[in-house]
């Protein structure tokens, strides 16, 4: 899920400076769990917006704002509300307005700061456990991240900042991962993999734009 | 090879030192501190943008010790360079006769003074290592053959008063694994744990030199306590510390540290004197340590 929150108000409204119509747009998924664009937020947006004297011409959450196709679909339908808008304003994440404002060619304002890939531990608590890294290495590490949720992505084992309650030198309420990761593989006995070199981290495959095309797609393409 | 290693191989007890670049180019200071150690330790470290604040290269400034006859030892971490710029600093090193480097992962950017820095880690303690010895066989890490071949001589570090220590232990092995030929320590202020720290790894066959950290005060120990992982003073020293004026603290710390010395010289192969800008009162601490 990505992990987002809601821009200050004062931003939105600084951004939307000028324009009278606004259209809202939200997304059932990630936007939805983390409280920044479901059917409530842009209830509440759209007052909040009317007060301010703007005028909104419409709000819809999509079921997932990131699927071209879906959001091609919606906004044939919305034709009419979205022609009379001079913006759409997007809570959901940055590749929502993107999407949404490539897709439509609408001029898409971004209403959430997207932060994260995370684990939702329970409404309001949002963890990062995975930067999508391109080469996923937990079934070396017992099962726990270490490019994530080690401060400094270390490929070797800890660092020597960690402190004897086993928290990381960085933010005292974050465990240290190699710690945690030390004692997963002990309790499975395979601690030897931690005492090997390990080749530092293939970045090219996190250099972006990153693109997946299955192969086979590609060949359709091509003829 | 270097002065450094040829005492280390000696089998000889081998000091060294450290001093600290400035934040600013008024370096006189730090050159005197590091005068104070010459003729007293084998080799001089330079901190490499200690504690994640902003100064002076350390590379600037082991080109300069070298030119005034000291010999440094090279630090660098890996927070600040990716591997083009590590490989590049190391060649340039050795342009200028540098061989010894001590490779560190180096402190979080959140703990100094550029918060808003990006923490690089494009490669780790173990794999700069390792980097640094690919060099030395004429590759780069790209297998590219290099026109010119440096040579190395590269250690790292360890704590052996971090808990678990297991981790620590697991973490040197790799490090011999990669090439570490040295280690010099965290500060250590319990010979005990010393002791039994240098027991586990001695089947390394790698020369260990403990970190001595020259206590200021009783407020600097407890500051290390809290604030500093893989640093515990015993609360003894602390009060030791405690004990005595203003006046006397340099007399107390060089006392201390003296002591120190002395306990743990048959359990490792050298020291390495953290002295913080007190390194005036290095002469004085050896020759109270017998060294
Ligand atoms: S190694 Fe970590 S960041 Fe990479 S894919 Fe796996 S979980 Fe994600
Ligand atoms: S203390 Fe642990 S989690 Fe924190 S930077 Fe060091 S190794 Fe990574």
């Amino acid at each position: 899920m990505i992990i987002q929150k809601q821009k200050a108000f004062e931003e939105i409204m600084s951004a939307l400076e000028g324009e009278e119509k606004v259209f809202i747009f939200g997304c059932a998924d990630c936007a939805t769990a983390c409280k920044t664009g479901g059917e409530d937020e842009l209830a509440q947006m759209k007052q909040k917006l009317e007060e301010q004297g703007k005028q909104v011409t419409g709000t819809y959450v999509l079921d997932t704002a990131c699927l071209s196709g879906e959001v091609r679909k919606r906004g044939k339908e919305l034709k009419e509300q979205l022609d009379a808008s001079d913006s759409v304003l997007v809570l959901a994440c940055g590749t929502a307005v993107q999407t949404i404002g490539d897709g439509l060619e609408v001029i898409a304002h971004p209403g959430v700061d997207s932060l994260f890939i995370g684990n939702v531990v329970r409404l309001g608590k949002y963890v990062e456990k995975c930067s999508a890294c391109g080469k996923c290495i937990l079934e070396e590490t017992g099962g726990i991240c270490p490019v994530t949720r080690c401060a400094k992505g270390l490929m070797n084992g800890p660092c020597g900042g960690y402190s004897p309650d086993g928290k990381c030198e960085v933010d005292p309420e974050q465990d240290c991962a190699w710690l945690l990761i030390y004692e997963r593989l002990r309790e499975r006995g395979k601690l030897g993999w931690m005492e090997t070199v390990k080749d530092p981290k293939d970045y090219s495959t996190v250099s972006s734009p990153r693109t997946l095309v299955w192969e086979h797609k590609k060949e359709a393409e091509d003829k | 090879m270097s002065n450094f290693s040829e005492a280390l191989q000696s089998g000889k007890f081998v000091v060294t030192g450290e001093i600290g670049p400035p934040k600013g180019t008024n370096v006189e200071q730090m050159f005197e501190e590091a005068e104070h150690l010459r003729g007293k330790v084998a080799a001089i470290n330079v901190t490499d943008i200690q504690s994640s604040v902003m100064r002076v290269s350390s590379l600037a400034v082991c080109i300069k010790l070298r030119e005034m006859g000291l010999e440094p030892v090279l630090q660098m971490v890996c927070r600040d360079r990716n591997r083009l710029a590590l490989q590049s600093d190391l060649l340039g090193a050795a342009i200028w006769g540098i061989e010894n480097v001590l490779c560190l992962t180096g402190d979080h950017v959140s703990l100094g003074d550029h918060k808003e820095a990006k923490g690089v880690f494009d490669l780790d303690s173990v794999t700069l290592l390792k980097a640094a010895n690919t060099l030395a066989s004429g590759k780069d890490m790209a297998g590219n053959d290099l026109d010119g071949t440096p040579s190395f001589f590269t250690g790292a570090v360890v704590s052996p008063a971090s808990e678990p220590v297991e981790p620590q232990i697991i973490k040197m092995k790799a490090k011999v694994e990669a090439g570490a030929k040295f280690f010099q320590t965290q500060a250590v202020y319990d010979p005990q744990q010393m002791e039994d720290f240098m027991k586990k790894v001695s089947g390394f066959g790698v020369p260990v030199l403990a970190g001595i950290v020259l206590l200021k005060s009783a407020g600097m120990a407890k500051f290390m306590n809290s604030n500093v992982a893989g640093v515990q003073v015993p609360d003894a020293l602390i009060e030791e510390m405690a004990s005595v004026g203003k006046k006397e603290r340099k007399k107390k710390s060089v006392e201390i540290a003296a002591r120190l010395i002395k306990q743990m010289k048959d359990c490792c192969n050298g020291v390495h004197i953290m002295p913080l800008g007190w390194d005036s009162l290095v002469p004085k601490l050896l020759d109270q340590a017998g060294l």
